[in-house]
């Protein structure tokens, strides 16, 4: 196959098809941001509740907390891995964070120890895919159990209540008439679009995820980027799992129950290649949006909670299949 | 086939182009990579389908919409990379999909291995049946390919680059076997940039440029000078003639390398500007050394000394660092990021240099890429295209700039200019010259006899993991060369064993 020498798309006319190969071949983005107008613009006018203050402000503090987990995924899909056991560490996290300041602990020292508890796991999850050579789906489902029966342990599977005002305060504080959660989203994306972009240990990632043969053969350090991919997976697990315990006030067991597969649905609806060497920051944020409109405008339009389960399901194999569409023959 | 026409977005992939292969015949597919002979044969398989045109079998006009119908036409292909359910037998390959049902509805294993066996032996090939496809070596696999498709009762036999992996004695096999196909009134199109393979089997021969037909003529009747002038506009003469600097001082040794089962006790040295080739049959060890020389594997005994002084080499970053560059044999699995930019397939293997407190600086990443792109004249719209879309030569110049940026010593080629088209192997060439000049050391590693005769400077040959002969090029003979590289050793030779 030669290459094409000219960017025209020709042939594809004023098609549907050919509209969305323009966009996608332009700005791979470009569709999410479409999509989600679309959504915004429909709501506006079938929900008169939709764009209130308040109601937006409610839908991105439902969308912070798992926007946070869903950029960890990203950069452990862009590196050819899953990490099915964000969803843990999300409950863990939040019971530890609980039990620490319950037990006295300050805040501060409360969340670092957290913070470095969580990333010690996603470490782990690192050692066993790169050293025990276990495959990362294996590793992080034997984590995700693990992990969840120790929270449970050290919980004795229970609420734990009275935690300090200040942190409560936290998660219900507005900044600009938008939500303190959204703002911590905020920093982690930005930070990470670095970390992708900018950084030797972003280029090194995508290396890895597009060839680790060819990866390894050039010099680059598999097991350093390995445990940092992972690591940062479970950090950023046990940021969303501090920003749940302040906005629902307990450390609560079952925190973070089925997020690692909303987590892997906005990475894919966002762009990301299970297959790896593929993904960004910015098309995860936009799939997790978009995500979260569907649910929250469809609750607004009174629809059956079902049947946008059955809209959600459909769009994730949307996303895909749209791509697939519009990179065949090229 | 005729006057078929496809386009993909952005270049017309064929245009126009008629081609037919009588009952019987072994007919000739020659062209540079994106000459289209790729396309043509998708079309015909039912892989793609044809914008224009029209495909007949034996008189009648048919449709070949996909890969199904192109096999019940009677249409089959052979590629390098053999299409086999690795995993189970020869038999069940052969009855892949309809496996023979005795009476009592289970699978009628007697059936399989008579019939199989049956055909093989048609074709005089001594194959167990029972035999796991995994467990065969490549040649044997291709064979069964072609076994299979004779059974089918195959009308067309299309092969795609077959000798790719094949040693010459398996090419050989291969030249009988295709014989027989011949007497059995079997079509075969015969795709291959081994020209002497056109000339030693084929009856006809198609040459394609730029997606055109440039011309059809009978194989006697032309010549291999006259076929490339054909496919580039450029004599064989000038193939290997490159530049050779006066080879400078010495910059790798390499004393008693071992690792067993592989090789054992291999030495040699590599001074600055001059190629050192690397020949032996397939298995015989050579790319186990180098990868081992490199860091990719780790050696039981041995030293390697670079520039004078002793290395340990544990691993591919310790070999990055120390100056070696590795263009590895199959530049998919192991050279290049596919899904990634050709900027950061450059900049593979110097991102420590780049980079600074971890950050990459993207500006001097960009002017790299744009600096190698345009000196090894690299055919790619942006620098961030995709390497996935970039044609093979383009491809290996790729991962040639990731060691040139590197600004690495010794340059390992191994197999260099494989699956990669006449133009794009001058253009290897040019840059195998270019970094000679500058005073680099080159371990050049090829099955091909003509390649590694016509460039390198002294050629060092390998027979199950010992050294058997290190020659130089006034000592190259290409009967003696394979002698030593079969392991055949005539007293007062010689030879290092």
């Amino acid at each position: 196959m030669s290459v094409p020498n000219s960017k025209s798309n020709r042939g594809s006319g004023v098609t549907l098809l050919g509209t969305l190969k323009f966009l996608h071949a332009g700005f791979a983005e470009g569709i999410l941001i479409l999509i989600l107008f679309v959504f915004f613009v429909v709501l506006a006018f079938a929900a008169p509740s939709f764009l209130t203050l308040n109601n937006l402000s409610n839908l991105v503090r439902q969308v912070s907390i798992i926007g946070v987990v869903a950029i960890g995924m990203t950069l452990v899909i862009i590196s050819a891995g899953i990490d099915l056991s964000v969803g843990s560490m999300v409950g863990f996290s939040n019971v530890l964070v609980a039990i620490l300041m319950t037990h006295g602990m300050p805040i501060i020292p409360a969340i670092l120890i957290t913070l470095a508890a969580g990333s010690a796991l996603g470490i782990f999850n690192g050692v066993l895919i790169h050293d025990g050579r276990v495959p990362p789906f294996i590793a992080t489902l034997g984590m995700m159990t693990a992990v969840r029966g120790l929270l449970m342990l050290i919980s004795d599977a229970r609420m734990i209540a009275g935690l300090p005002r200040p942190f409560l305060n936290f998660a219900q504080i507005n900044i600009l008439w938008m939500p303190s959660l959204f703002f911590v989203w905020l920093v982690v994306i930005v930070l990470s679009i670095v970390i992708t972009t900018l950084t030797r240990f972003g280029r090194n990632v995508f290396a890895i995820g597009s060839n680790a043969e060819a990866a390894r053969l050039s010099g680059i350090n598999i097991r350093f980027t390995l445990y940092g991919v992972y690591a940062f997976a479970a950090l950023a697990s046990s940021v969303a799992g501090i920003l749940y315990t302040s906005r629902l006030a307990n450390g609560i067991p079952t925190a973070g129950e089925g997020y690692e597969l909303d987590a892997i649905a906005a990475a894919v609806v966002g762009g990301a290649s299970l297959m790896g060497g593929e993904g960004t920051i910015l098309g995860t944020v936009l799939g997790a949006l978009i995500i979260a409109t569907l649910r929250n405008g469809g609750n607004l339009l009174g629809i059956n909670p079902f049947i946008l389960q059955i809209a959600v399901g459909m769009l994730i194999v949307a996303a895909v299949l749209v791509d697939q569409l519009t990179k065949r023959n090229r | 086939m005729r006057d078929i026409r496809k386009s993909f977005p952005g270049v017309q992939a064929l245009k126009g182009v008629s081609l037919d292969v009588k009952a019987g015949e072994v007919h000739g597919l020659v062209g540079e990579n994106g000459a289209g002979k790729s396309t043509l044969i998708k079309i015909l398989m039912g892989a793609y389908l044809k914008d224009a045109g029209t495909i007949s079998i034996e008189g009648k006009e048919v449709e070949i919409h996909s890969p199904l119908q192109a096999r019940s036409h009677g249409l089959m292909a052979v590629y390098q990379d053999v299409m086999l359910a690795r995993h189970l037998s020869v038999g069940e390959n052969f009855f892949l999909g309809k496996l023979p049902r005795s009476r009592l509805g289970l699978v009628d294993w007697k059936k399989i291995s008579e019939v199989t066996r049956e055909t093989l032996e048609e074709l005089d090939l001594s194959i167990d049946p029972r035999m796991l496809v995994r467990r065969l070596a490549p040649a044997q696999q291709e064979m069964v390919t072609i076994a299979k498709a004779v059974y089918q009762k195959s009308k067309l036999i299309v092969f795609d680059e077959p000798t790719a992996l094949l040693t010459n004695e398996q090419v050989a096999e291969l030249f009988t076997v295709i014989e027989k196909l011949k007497k059995k009134k079997v079509g075969v199109i015969y795709i291959s940039h081994r020209l002497e393979e056109i000339f030693a089997i084929c009856d006809r021969v198609t040459v394609l440029k730029d997606g055109e037909l440039v011309g059809t003529s009978r194989v006697s009747e032309t010549n291999q000078d006259a076929l490339i002038t054909k496919m580039v506009g450029r004599s064989v003469g000038e193939m290997y003639s490159i530049q050779r600097p006066q080879p400078g001082e010495k910059v790798l040794e390499v004393l008693g390398l071992t690792r067993e089962p592989h090789f054992r006790n291999v030495s040699f040295d590599v001074y600055r500007g001059e190629v050192l080739g690397f020949f032996g049959l397939v298995g015989a060890g050579r790319t186990e050394i180098l990868r081992c020389i490199f860091g990719a594997d780790r050696c039981e005994a041995g030293e390697v000394k670079l520039r004078g002084r002793r290395v340990t080499i544990h691993s591919p970053r310790q070999g990055v660092r120390a100056g070696i560059g590795l263009l590895p044999e199959n530049r998919k699995t192991e050279g290049l990021a596919m899904s990634l930019g050709v900027d950061i397939n450059i900049n593979l293997a110097s991102y420590d240099l780049i980079s600074r407190a971890g950050f990459v600086n993207v500006s001097r990443e960009a002017s790299r890429a744009r600096g190698f792109v345009s000196s090894l004249n690299i055919r790619t719209p942006s620098i961030k295209r995709k390497v996935r879309n970039l044609s093979g030569g383009n491809q290996q110049k790729v991962v040639v700039a990731k060691w040139v940026s590197r600004e690495s010593d010794i340059f390992i080629f191994d197999e260099p200019t494989v699956g990669v088209d006449v133009g794009a192997k001058l253009e290897i060439y040019k840059l195998i010259e270019m970094l000679l000049a500058k005073g680099n050391g080159i371990i050049l590693v090829s099955s091909y006899l003509p390649e590694v005769m016509g460039l390198a400077d002294r050629l060092l040959v390998v027979y199950e993991g010992a050294v058997t002969g290190m020659l130089g090029r006034s000592e190259f003979d290409e009967e003696k060369i394979l002698r030593l590289a079969s392991g055949i050793v005539n007293s007062g030779d010689d030879v290092k064993a």
